[in-house]
């Protein structure tokens, strides 16, 4: 093979690299929050008006920052993370935190649409309110968490190119560093085309298991 | 402060007319609730008994407080006053903990049915027994037969979305069985259904009460409904229960007007063409006379041989609603007589006719 056809195959693999592991940590630490966010307000399941109040500030101060800018903020916390500022790795960092609170408040929204009156035919029932959370909102809301997570991942496809910028490799830093310093546009091309193939297939694969999940 | 100590009789109004009936099951006393922020009590002083066995209804207007007073019974709202005692179990004094255990107790259905769209028929049923920690071959067993009493068993792998609205209701009421409660909650049961599924359902209702013995309390604002199926009905009005007793009684000699505009909007509109007409005194010497023949439950029936037999010449009839309600006729004729009968006499001449007998007045010509 070609080098530059290696260079391809290695920037889509730090690319997935980068996107899949910062989007699972994403899954992981933003489904809790989200939940977290519904059932901690006013005449909910675990009302506390504090922890809601303080997990929705942190959840916006993060949101509200520039990814580029919270990248390079977060140098020495990624630094004393990880060990190094350089690659793949120094990269997840930022983007876990970028995506996290991003997450949260999509699947903030996914859970706080399912029905008042679930929550109330599994209170008459004799649910435990974890019971409620488990077995009522998380599968009711799943469809709608799937989704959120698919435009997860897409924006992160798109914030891992900046976070190339700054040497995380990837499809992003192929581009910049062959396409706009070097104006070679076969590259730029060839990247912009496997962006557009990656995020079509996943927003597909995304779109058809929210259907298959959707029993509404 | 309200009092706690009630006298029985406000809470047993029919002792004497109900002697046949049960063991008390469910007792609301001095029970009032208002909501946050808002000027009035939407339930004041609710005082009311209902017996093991019942099927209980509670008929009110929207925003008469019926909803708040059903939710109240499994403590879905808090009540801010009074005592609510089901089984000798003083609901109010449960901790949390507690209420999650006593509410298996009891079973609840909804107007929107509330099923779980991401679970099946069968799973809708049987979650509540999983999160009971039920074994899975016991919640198997009681899956396959409430399936079968609801008759739903070739729907149990459909999801919620794939039924009809009768049978949404139906996996609601399997659903709400799974715990074997002693009283069920009905909340608008059937107020999203069309009147044959409603019919379908308030006889599956009909059947669960008597095959398994469980008290139902419902709520609706449907006048047929508590007609079809309960037993015992208060009425509910701007959050005071207005009116109580055997559903024969209330239906057929309501004391409140709302009671009597809920039961029928038309029960006591004259046809506009006869109203008009009416006088209190005679008119003329061909004027008639209107009365009208209630049948209240009380004995008397609407035998028209009798009625014939009593009185002579012409007798018009301008209106009839009789409905059989626990086998006794409730209703009324209202009838136009011969114009020889006089408003003097003709209560002597009927008399015993009816349970009731009202004179009208005279209608005058045609």
């Amino acid at each position: 093979m070609s080098p530059a056809i290696n260079r391809l195959w290695a920037a889509l693999w730090d690319t997935l690299m980068m996107v899949g592991v910062s989007s699972a940590l994403a899954l992981a630490l933003g489904l809790p929050m989200a939940v977290i966010l519904v059932v901690s307000g006013r005449g909910d399941l675990f009302p506390s008006p504090l922890l809601n109040r303080g997990l929705g500030w942190v959840v916006n101060l993060f949101r509200s920052i520039p990814f580029l800018i919270l990248m390079v903020a977060l140098i020495p916390f990624t630094r004393w993370i990880v060990g190094t500022t350089y690659g793949v790795w120094a990269a997840v960092v930022p983007l876990t935190l970028a995506a996290t609170p991003f997450f949260a408040r999509i699947a903030e929204v996914s859970l706080r649409e399912v029905d008042k009156g679930l929550t109330e035919a599994a209170q008459a029932m004799g649910f435990h309110r974890w019971h409620i959370i488990w077995h009522v909102l998380l599968p009711e809301a799943r469809p709608g968490i799937v989704s959120g997570f698919t435009i997860t991942l897409v924006t992160m496809i798109n914030a891992s190119a900046m976070a190339g910028a700054i040497g995380a490799g990837g499809l992003g830093d192929l581009a910049y560093r062959y396409g706009y310093q070097r104006f070679d546009m076969q590259v730029m091309v060839t990247v912009i085309v496997v962006l557009v193939v990656l995020v079509t297939l996943l927003q597909w694969c995304g779109d058809r298991l929210s259907r298959r999940l959707n029993h509404r | 402060m309200v009092s706690m100590s009630i006298p029985e009789a406000s809470v047993w109004p029919d002792a004497a007319a109900n002697p046949t009936s049960g063991a008390s099951h469910v007792i609301i006393e001095a029970l009032s609730k208002r909501y946050a922020g808002q000027p009035v009590d939407a339930l004041r002083n609710i005082n009311l008994g209902i017996r093991r066995g019942d099927i209980f209804g509670i008929i009110g207007r929207s925003g008469a407080g019926k909803s708040t007073l059903i939710r109240c019974l499994n403590r879905l709202e808090e009540p801010t006053g009074g005592r609510i005692v089901i089984d000798g179990t003083d609901i109010s004094a449960l901790t949390a903990r507690q209420l999650v255990e006593w509410r298996r107790s009891t079973g609840m259905i909804f107007q929107h049915f509330n099923l779980l769209s991401a679970k099946t028929v069968r799973q809708n049923i049987e979650l509540p027994l999983k999160v009971a920690g039920v074994p899975a071959a016991a919640r198997a067993r009681k899956v396959d037969e409430l399936l079968a009493l609801v008759g739903l068993e070739a729907w149990q792998h459909a999801w919620p979305a794939q039924l009809s609205g009768g049978q949404k209701q139906r996996v609601g009421i399997a659903r709400a069985l799974v715990h074997d409660p002693e009283l069920l909650l009905c909340d608008e049961a059937t107020s999203a259904l069309d009147p044959e599924t409603t019919r379908a359902i308030l006889a599956l209702l009909k059947k669960i009460n008597q095959q398994r013995h469980i008290t139902i309390v419902l709520i609706t604002h449907e006048m047929d409904v508590v007609h079809d199926l309960c037993h015992n009905v208060a009425v509910i009005d701007q959050g005071e229960i207005i009116e109580r007793g055997p559903v024969w009684q209330v239906y057929s000699d309501p004391q409140q007007e709302t009671t009597r505009q809920l039961l029928n909007p038309n029960h006591h509109a004259l046809p506009a063409s006869v109203a008009t007409r009416l006088t209190a005194y005679r008119q003329h010497h061909q004027s008639r006379l209107l009365v009208r023949l209630r049948y209240t439950g009380q004995g008397s029936k609407p035998d028209i041989g009798a009625l014939g037999a009593r009185i002579t010449g012409e007798i018009t009839l301008i209106y009839s609603a009789i409905e059989w309600v626990d086998n006794k006729p409730t209703g009324q004729l209202l009838l136009l007589l011969d114009d020889h009968y006089e408003a003097q006499s003709v209560t002597t001449q009927l008399a015993n006719i009816a349970d009731k007998l009202e004179v009208l007045g005279y209608v005058t010509g045609d």
